[in-house]
């Protein structure tokens, strides 16, 4: 099975440069639920093979945690954001403020270095597959690109997000040994997430106030 | 050792399905639009009229503009007796093969640019320009690729390349090869001048690529450039066919099916991207193509860092 969550790391990690290398906002909010997607399935690939056969009632709570991931990070998020742009009038382009080409480059070395970390850090649980931890470093540093290098506030939202999917990524290399703390901290990371969407949320609808377009059409030359 | 019936297959595919797949892209695209559409034939139909009717060259054009279809069409088709068909081993495998391919490839493209150049046209010159520019990021995204597909294999021979991959269980083997597979469309989109990245339907000289830089040829020659592109999109799509679906290691009629069907099958896939993306600006398609180069560098660390499958 462990095939498949590389499969679906990969998948993670292409989802992470697209969101740095699109210039619309809706593709990012968009590769951002599709990243949700994808962590949904993740804790059902790494899902330890020995125990088939047999009801595991680990897999009810793996189940729940992936169904809980989708509902929140793949539905509720994308969409509480898409309103925003929606209803405050966002202008759909990123705005960054190092060039597409330019951010493309440094994620890619940011995946370098996170190949690297990942093969100097020693970990007290080997991890369930070889792609978990770099992957995870990859996405947390990106959503750090993500976070410094765009001027919008719903940009920074999805960069919010892509740290808080690699951190979930990170978690999974506890999930067979602690899998009840793994849950409750991705619970805690969840609602601290949403959180702080609405906050951001709230920020960004008070921000772009100022610069409604109803405003703007009012003006005469 | 190839047996002279496996030559003679190989040549048949070789020869034979590629304006078949252009016939196909056609009909999707025509679906997408609600148009019946050409016959899937009709690209047969085609380069046989080409081929019948006179060439008209012009008095300040060179031996250059003659020689750059008819080199671009003999790359192309040296191209395809590298790469092997459907589980088989290539009629002209060696090692290092790897590095001809991508060198023959350019060598044809480079016979197209000189021969557009040659005609003095502004407007051809800035297509050829815009091709040199383009695929100078479409070739490091090529050779990671091929790097990709090489690496577990020990070997520079794309024969030994492809068959590791046929050897290897079916089902998940490696991310790696997702990767691959991602990149090589990407690369195929855009060294047949497919839509994100140029428009073979386009008829606005500010726009085109691919298309500009044959707008002199005629006759025959206009057929060895269309016969050439499709050769292309053949080869091409079949590394990429083989390395999505690899057929079993011995080959034979199951692995030619299984081309067959996959080649069918992209050829569909390319009309939907045709049919559902908008072209990109021209400073886009650097970026896409680098993007591609990233993946595939991501592709060849996951190879390197976890090991061959």
């Amino acid at each position: 099975m462990t095939g498949y969550a590389d499969f679906i790391l990969l998948v993670v990690l292409v989802l992470d440069l697209y969101v740095v290398a699109t210039g619309r906002l809706a593709s990012c909010v968009h590769a951002s639920a599709f990243q949700g997607v994808a962590l949904a399935l993740l804790p059902l690939a790494l899902w330890a093979p020995g125990h088939e056969g047999r009801m595991d009632p680990q897999l009810l709570h793996l189940a729940l945690m992936s169904l809980g991931t989708l509902t929140v990070k793949a539905l509720v998020i994308p969409q509480l954001v898409l309103r925003a742009i929606r209803e405050a009038n966002v202008r759909r382009e990123v705005e960054p403020f190092v060039s597409l080409h330019l951010s493309v480059l440094i994620a890619a070395a940011l995946v370098g270095i996170s190949f690297w970390l990942a093969s100097v850090l020693v970990l007290p649980i080997p991890a369930p597959t070889m792609l978990v931890v770099p992957v995870a470093f990859a996405t947390v540093l990106v959503g750090f690109l993500v976070l410094v290098s765009r001027k919008k506030a719903v940009t920074q939202v999805v960069g919010y997000l892509m740290l808080e999917n690699g951190i979930f990524i990170f978690g999974q290399t506890l999930v067979r040994e602690i899998p009840f703390a793994v849950e409750l901290g991705i619970l805690l990371d969840l609602l601290v997430g949403v959180f702080v969407m609405g906050i951001a949320i709230h920020h960004i609808s008070r921000a772009f106030d100022h610069i409604d377009t109803e405003l703007l059409s009012a003006l005469k030359d | 050792m190839k047996t002279a019936h496996e030559l003679a297959l190989h040549l048949a595919l070789l020869l034979v399905v590629p304006p078949l797949l252009l016939g196909v892209i056609q009909r999707t695209k025509a679906w997408f639009a609600g148009r019946s559409g050409p016959p899937l034939l009709q690209p047969y139909f085609d380069l046989w009229k080409l081929l019948h009717k006179g060439t008209v060259y012009s008095g300040t054009t060179t031996w250059l503009f003659q020689a750059g279809p008819m080199v671009s069409l003999a790359t192309a088709l040296c191209a395809g007796l590298i790469v092997p068909l459907g589980g088989s081993s290539a009629p002209l495998g060696f090692s290092g093969d790897v590095i001809l391919l991508v060198a023959l490839l350019g060598l044809g493209r480079f016979f197209t640019m000189a021969a557009a150049l040659d005609t003095g046209s502004s407007f051809e010159g800035m297509g050829a320009s815009r091709e040199a520019a383009f695929s100078a990021f479409a070739e490091p995204a090529l050779l990671l690729c091929l790097a990709i597909l090489c690496i577990p294999a020990r070997s520079v021979s794309l024969g030994a390349a492809l068959a590791t991959l046929s050897s290897l269980a079916p089902g998940v083997s490696h991310p790696a090869y997702l990767a691959a597979a991602l990149t090589l469309f990407a690369v195929l989109l855009a060294e047949n001048a497919r839509i994100p990245i140029d428009d073979p339907n386009t008829h606005l000289e500010l726009t085109m690529i691919h298309e500009v830089m044959v707008l002199d040829h005629g006759g025959p020659d206009l057929a060895f450039v269309l016969y050439g592109s499709a050769v292309k999109l053949f080869v091409l799509g079949a590394l990429l066919v083989h390395v999505v679906v690899p057929p079993p290691p011995k080959g034979g009629w199951e692995g030619v099916a299984l081309l067959l069907c996959g080649q069918l099958g992209l050829a569909v896939a390319v009309g939907c991207v045709e049919s559902m993306t908008a072209r990109f600006r021209l400073p886009r398609v650097p970026q896409f193509l680098v993007g591609a180069s990233v993946l595939a560098g991501i592709g060849l660390a996951t190879l390197l860092y976890r090991g061959t499958p």
